[in-house]
């Protein structure tokens, strides 16, 4: 929490955030057919986006750390997974949230739905074999192929809205090849909600990293105390 | 207003979420500092008798 990278980070995080508060609430003009629950829409899709990029960071630092062998692309991957398991999760309850009054549902198996709650249980199970099995070389290699897999759905979940018949709106790209936003002031909050949202992740990647490497230290310190400890026993 | 509610709703989990996650972060990032420096302290206590008689070998 410490530092001056992360107090920039953390800075940088909080006044983009308000800004993109105040667009939502204050600048962008209310949506005529859904009314103001469309406005969870400026929130939902950067969370969808940030757990999107977290994703990809666990597969590109996983492939880094399978070729390389160095512990730093692990705890990246490790980091940078339940910072996309935090947003995905969000991507599901907020759009939960907003199928309520829209659909008259909480939940349907829709395809994009669907995929999405695949992504989220493939990296719970990620998740899940990094906190229960031993913090091995062996276990990172099984979590950097795991974590590589899963980043597959990733683009699944994206084209779904077009490959199968679903309910789910197509607001970035319709099916007939344009943006579904129709005032300008609508791209322009979307655009700064997913700038502030970018910056978040940064910031708490940033922190996460910081105490992956404090836990090496610690590790790497209880080795040495454990061995002089031995060594004065044997003197 | 109508529907208020679901977008108080959604808005609050995001930022509690991402909150509770930064507390969580800063709460395990104290509790290992702490431990870095209890066991650079235990190193220090660990090296220290093992210093002393090389000390008094080296001496005159």
């Amino acid at each position: 929490m410490k530092g001056p990278v992360s107090i920039a980070l953390a800075a940088a995080s909080c006044l983009s955030m308000l800004a993109a508060l105040f667009m939502v609430f204050v600048y962008v003009p209310t949506e005529a057919e859904q009314g103001i629950v469309q406005r969870i829409f400026y929130f939902h899709l950067p969370c969808a986006w940030v757990a999107f990029l977290a994703f990809g960071i666990v597969a590109v630092a996983g492939a880094l750390y399978l070729w390389l062998g160095h512990r730093i692309w692990d705890d990246l991957s490790y980091a940078s997974a339940e910072l996309g398991m935090l947003f995905c999760t969000l991507v599901l309850i907020t759009g939960s949230i907003w199928a309520k009054p829209i659909w008259g549902t909480w939940w349907t198996w829709d395809s994009r739905l669907t995929t999405t709650f695949i992504l989220w249980l493939l990296y719970g199970g990620y998740l899940l074999l990094r906190a229960l099995a031993d913090d091995t070389d062996e276990i990172a290699r099984f979590a950097a192929v795991l974590g590589i897999v899963g980043v597959l759905d990733v683009p699944i979940v994206i084209i779904s809205v077009r490959l199968w018949r679903t309910i789910h709106p197509a607001v970035l790209l319709t099916r007939q090849g344009e943006h579904g936003l129709e005032d300008p002031r609508m791209v322009a909050t979307l655009l700064v909600a997913l700038g502030a949202f970018t910056m978040v992740f940064v910031w708490l990647l940033w922190l996460r990293l910081a105490t992956l490497r404090l836990r090496t230290r610690v590790a790497a310190l209880r080795k040495d105390v454990a061995l002089l400890d031995l060594a004065g026993a044997h003197r | 207003m109508e529907h208020f509610g679901y977008l108080f709703a959604a808005y609050s989990i995001i930022f509690i979420a991402i909150g509770l996650y930064a507390i969580f972060i800063g709460r395990r990032q104290a509790r290992l500092d702490r431990e870095v420096a209890r066991l650079e302290a235990a190193l220090r206590a660990a090296q220290q008798p093992a210093a002393s008689p090389e000390q008094h070998q080296s001496g005159p």
